[in-house]
């Protein structure tokens, strides 16, 4: 909503400066976004006699002009405009002045003859035909106005207002219009405000005599009233009310028009004007759209109407969108001889909906759909009335068709000045609680509060305790400490996370942050199975575009596309981890389910598949999750995404049968895909797992008394056993004295025959009851020897 | 004899004076003092000495041992002292190399940022809980005072997944989820993603975070949603921070405000950071609407509460001076290692 200041005078006089006035307004609650000072980017334009007009001495086109700007002595411009002549009084801009278009003007000379200015146009004073109808778009401006030579051209044309930008909130229609920012100045300043009785003459004539309204729907029209104006004379409107229309945003077209435009301004009620001749039957109804009708509105649209959509008609078709927009047929146009004027109230859902439909958002319905109140229908359309009577354009009838006027209840709501300092921690007086109320126009009797009709937003105390608030000052309120006892601790799973982080951290991984949307295209690129569960996602019904509309059901894809990134920007080595959430469905209409999930994608920096499963054990380690299992994985592993990996190098994680993670180097030609020149290692890790996992507490384990005995042993065998399961046989072969067995070498190539491998292991036992002797230590390893020999290793 | 042993203790300090490194050094101690070194050999003469000269000469030959050992031990202590010097010039680094670290990774900046805000609300007092992204209308919207068709709606363009189901635009909804849940007194706060249907630029994306707060008690006033804030932002930016509040609406606060904090950049006095104003808009905030308190079946007569919701992006954008949100989301190692 912009607010002409000029226009706000007419109500409420504020003597304060423009930047104030947006502060003071906005800690009342109305909240001003900005202010524009009209003209305010035009400097040293005045306006200028021509006195006389001679042609150029070395131009066919170009005219020399003495030009009496107010000054003692004449000064001479030379211009190129033909529509010119002595006498006229034009817009002149000085030596040094500034337009709105940015141009800076100089004197200089053309063709060798001294020009001290610039004769100006409509378009460089940034204005139009619609401010000055009387002017020509391309030429020089000749001024109509009550000027005289030297005047400032803003002064001379009314190019002074200030428009204040207010961004009002959705439950406030009533400051969509300059009374209610008048009401809520004035309160603001504790200025009396009375609102306006608007006031008409009119002729003698009954409106039912050439008009009849028939409400057809009473949900979805409140109140309905029409009036008529006769033998209208169309025409521009004056200065003035052009002037306000511009401030406000306005474009004007012509007298009657810019009333119904005026009012809604000011009154904040939309209002539409129909050419009575084209009202076929006489006869406005209000009804809702028929299937297949159609309207060409205002704009020119041919617009498709639907049943749930309200239409005003005449007997035979719809002439406007209820609260929306007119129809092109039935509009005002220069012959029109009789008006009729619609001030109505329409249901703001319904109003919402059509507008939204129909890709049709207008003033009207923007005010309409917000909800307004059904009492502001009558003061409008008398004031459209009075204003038709001020600018002598037509003669209205002085009786009125109102339809549907139920007359309500004022609603009340309880005053109880002890619940409004204890809800709002203040001490307010209850007689300045009184006063800030009935200033904006809400009356205090005993224990109730009378609620104005146009405030829609009321309902309960405490909006009462709001009213009270912003005009008290909400910094006028002191702020206080709670009180009371408080039990915070962090939630079992942000504890969690945050061990998760500091592992990751510790172990050289960034954190990375991506969305929880992607591309249905990523499950191509990831592999997946065309078959495979992840593939159903949760899926946006107006995403923003393809890339963005469907909830990850996996989050190593993003994880991929971040890897991508750095390598094509060149970062030669990445480590990165991301907490993030999948989304999986679960039953229709149900939500899905959020599990939370750690990703690691690694290259560069000499990274392995080893590397990687270092960093996945130490995080199990971190957190405290002992006796994890790794298998290599495949298709029956749990995870879908085993198809972005190596097959011959992805492992899967389990821990009592819970799968915990998959980890391995990417597929090369998934890594392709990505474009992806170097390998690629990632891992996922379902935290939800491990958050349901039970985690017993570290127990002390006493420090060592007695030396361990160290001994190594070295064997072959085939390449195909894994070696876990060597590293198991000897741990059950050495017992109850085992320390750790720790492998330091695995060997394939010479002097290995093919399809074996060399493995070295240290084993390190130890007693807690002594020293351990050779012979104790010697028969263990003899066990192990033993136990290897079985399954068919050869111990060297 | 006596001139033989004069003689040897010359030629030793004689010697010594040219020794160079400790090898020397020991083949001089065994060239005089060993078991087969001059002085020894000397001494094995001492039986054909007269009784009178053997103790004279006895005498003097320890001197001459003593002394020729003390140099020898003096020596060596020199030489241990110029060694143990060349090694250390020898070893002198150049300690403006760089140094070598296995490399620690660091947190993304909004993580680090959510944890400190995590942390100050434990401090006062708020249990911190989670809440679904995928939500139900009622909870989003319904609930909250915003029925269908509610103009509120326009300004939070949602992502729907079905008519009853979309995308949270506000952890608000997480105060149903509380309410429904506990009995006052409730003071929780609740982080986490919300999304809105905005195109992604500088100063928007499609996925942003949000803190809400909630508290429900007897007797919370509007003085202590000041209060809290106060001291909310005065931890987050220091004791000089200042905040302002500015009468709004929200259809889920009743009365409500929008929160600005004292520009960190000029401290007040207006600057192109906080266009002029000298405060810039950091959150909303409100009491918690009597409508909303009874969709929880929470008596409004009985309790009261306030509800806050904080932008976590904007607040990290200030903190660390980064202009673009998509820095956010880009992950581009470059940036994340500035942090």
């Amino acid at each position: 909503m912009n607010l002409s200041m000029k226009w706000l005078a007419d109500y409420v006089k504020v003597d304060v400066d423009a930047k104030k006035y947006c502060y003071d307004l906005t800690m009342t609650g109305s909240k001003v976004e900005g202010y524009e000072v009209e003209g305010e980017n035009i400097k040293n334009v005045v306006v200028g006699k021509l006195l006389s007009v001679v042609p150029h001495e070395n131009s066919d086109h170009l005219v020399v002009c003495q030009v009496d700007v107010g000054k003692e002595e004449p000064i001479q411009i030379v211009t190129g405009a033909n529509n010119v002549k002595a006498g006229d009084l034009v817009p002149v801009a000085l030596d040094g002045s500034d337009l709105p278009n940015g141009v800076h003007i100089k004197k200089g000379k053309l063709r060798g003859v001294e020009s001290n200015g610039m004769l100006c146009s409509l378009g460089e004073l940034g204005l139009t035909k619609h401010d000055f109808p009387y002017a020509i778009e391309d030429g020089i401006f000749i001024l109509e106005e009550d000027c005289k030579p030297g005047d400032d051209i803003r002064e001379a044309i009314g190019l002074n207002d200030t428009s204040v930008e207010f961004e009002i909130t959705s439950n406030r229609p009533d400051c969509l219009s300059v009374i209610g920012l008048a009401r809520e100045t004035a309160a603001t300043y504790g200025i009396p405000f009375e609102t306006p009785k608007p006031e008409y003459n009119g002729i003698r004539g009954n409106v039912t005599d050439s008009l009849n309204v028939v409400v057809e729907n009473e949900e979805l029209c409140k109140r309905y009233i029409g009036g008529m104006v006769k033998n209208v004379k169309i025409g521009p409107s004056p200065r003035w009310m052009r002037e306000r229309l511009r401030a406000s945003g306005v474009r004007p077209i012509n007298n009657l028009v810019d009333i119904t435009n005026y009012v809604m301004l000011e009154y904040g009620q939309p209002m539409h004007a129909f050419d009575a001749r084209f009202i076929v039957g006489n006869e406005i109804h209000v009804r809702n759209a028929r299937e297949g009708e159609t309207i060409t509105t205002l704009d020119g649209t041919v617009r498709e109407l639907s049943p749930e959509m309200l239409v005003i008609a005449d007997t035979e078709k719809p002439v406007a969108v209820a609260g929306v927009m007119g129809g092109e047929y039935s509009g005002i146009m220069d012959d029109t001889v009789d008006v009729i004027f619609e001030s109505a109230c329409f249901d703001g859902a319904s109003i919402r909906r059509t507008a939204k439909k129909l890709g049709m958002r207008t003033d009207s319905s923007a005010r309409f759909e917000k909800g307004l109140d059904q009492e502001g229908c009558m003061p409008a359309i008398l004031r459209a009335f009075q204003l038709v009577e001020i600018l002598a354009c037509g003669e209205p009838l002085d009786t009125v068709i109102d339809c549907c006027a139920k007359k309500r209840e004022r609603k009340t709501v309880d005053f109880d000045p002890k619940w409004i300092n204890s809800f709002l921690g203040t001490d307010i007086p209850r007689e300045d609680m009184v006063k800030y109320l009935k200033n904006i126009g809400f009356e205090v009797v005993l224990n109730k509060v009378i609620v104005p009709s146009f405030r829609v937003d009321i309902e309960c105390n405490a909006d009462i305790a709001e009213e009270v608030a912003r005009f008290y000052g909400y910094n006028n309120i002191k702020g206080t400490e709670l009180t009371g006892v408080a039990n915070a601790r962090l939630t079992e799973d942000r504890k969690l996370r945050r061990k998760l982080e500091q592992a990751c951290n510790a172990l050289g991984l960034y954190q990375i942050e991506t969305f929880s949307f992607i591309s249905p295209k990523y499950y191509d690129k990831i592999g997946l199975p065309k078959d495979s569960k992840l593939r159903e996602s949760v899926t946006i019904s107006n995403p923003l575009g393809e890339d963005t509309s469907v909830m990850r059901t996996t989050v190593l894809p993003s994880m991929c596309e971040v890897l991508a990134r750095n390598y094509n920007l060149r970062n030669p080595e990445a480590s990165l981890f991301e907490l993030g959430t999948e989304y999986l469905p679960t039953e229709e209409g149900k939500l899905p389910y959020e599990p939370d999930r750690l990703s690691i994608g690694i290259y560069g920096g000499g990274a392995d598949f080893y590397s990687l499963k270092g960093i996945v054990e130490e995080i199990f380690d971190s957190i405290g999750i002992d006796g994890v299992e790794y298998e290599a994985a495949d298709q029956n592993c749990g995870f879908d995404e085993v198809s972005m990996f190596h097959p011959g190098r992805v492992a899967a994680a389990s821990v009592n049968g819970e799968k915990l993670a998959i980890f391995g180097e990417m597929h090369p030609e998934i890594a392709e895909g990505y474009g992806i020149g170097t390998r690629v290692y990632c891992a996922k890790i379902n935290v939800d797992v491990l958050l349901k996992l039970d985690y017993s507490e570290r127990v002390y384990k006493p420090l060592p008394k007695y030396p361990a005995a160290t001994r190594d042993i070295s064997l072959i065998c085939d390449d195909s056993l894994p070696v876990a399961s060597l590293e198991k046989l000897i741990k059950g072969a050495v017992g109850s004295v085992l320390e750790r067995v720790k492998l330091f070498d695995v060997y394939k190539g010479e002097q290995i025959a093919g399809g074996k491998k060399s493995v070295a292991f240290s084993i390190v036992m130890r007693s807690a009851e002594g020293t351990l002797n050779d012979e104790q230590a010697d028969a263990a390893m003899k066990r192990v020897k033993k136990a290897l020999a079985e399954i068919g290793a050869e111990v060297r | 004899m006596k001139q033989a042993l004069e003689k040897i203790e010359l030629a030793a300090k004689a010697e010594l004076e040219k020794i160079g490194d400790s090898a020397e050094l020991e083949n001089l101690r065994i060239k005089f003092l060993g078991k087969k070194g001059e002085l020894t050999a000397i001494l094995k003469q001492m039986a054909a000495l007269s009784a009178e000269e053997r103790p004279v000469i006895g005498q003097l030959a320890n001197r001459v041992r003593a002394d020729i050992e003390e140099a020898v031990a003096q020596k060596a202590a020199e030489l241990k002292a110029e060694a143990s010097q060349r090694r250390l010039i020898e070893e002198r680094l150049d300690v403006t190399l760089p140094g070598k670290a296995p490399k620690l990774g660091k947190l993304h900046p909004m993580d680090s940022v959510m944890h400190e805000i995590e942390d100050i609300f434990i401090g006062m007092g708020f249990d911190i809980v989670g809440g679904p992204e995928v939500e139900y209308d009622y909870y989003n919207f319904e609930a909250l005072n915003i029925p269908p068709d509610h103009p509120a709606r326009d300004t939070q363009d949602t992502f729907y997944i079905s008519d009853n189901i979309l995308l949270r635009t506000q952890t608000s909804s997480v105060q149903i989820h509380v309410m429904e849940n506990r009995k006052p007194p409730i003071r929780i706060v609740s982080p986490g993603r919300v999304y809105r249907s905005d195109a992604v630029d500088a100063t928007h994306s499609p996925i942003f975070h949000q803190i809400e707060g909630l508290v429900v008690d007897k007797g919370i006033t509007m003085a202590d949603l000041i209060g809290t804030l106060d001291m909310l932002m005065k931890r987050l930016y220091g004791e000089e921070c200042k905040i302002r509040l500015r009468p709004h609406h929200f259809p889920f606060t009743e009365p409500s405000a929008e929160v600005d904090v004292l520009c960190f950049n000029c401290g007040g006095k207006g600057c192109s950071m906080c266009k002029g104003e000298g405060y810039v808009e950091l959150l909303g905030a409100g009491m918690v609407h009597p409508k909303v308190l009874r969709n929880c079946g929470i008596d409004p007569d009985v309790y009261s509460g306030f509800a806050f919701g904080l932008g976590l992006e904007r607040i990290v954008m200030r903190k660390y001076g980064v202009n673009d949100m998509r820095l956010l989301y880009e992950n581009d190692l470059r940036f994340l290692e500035q942090f």
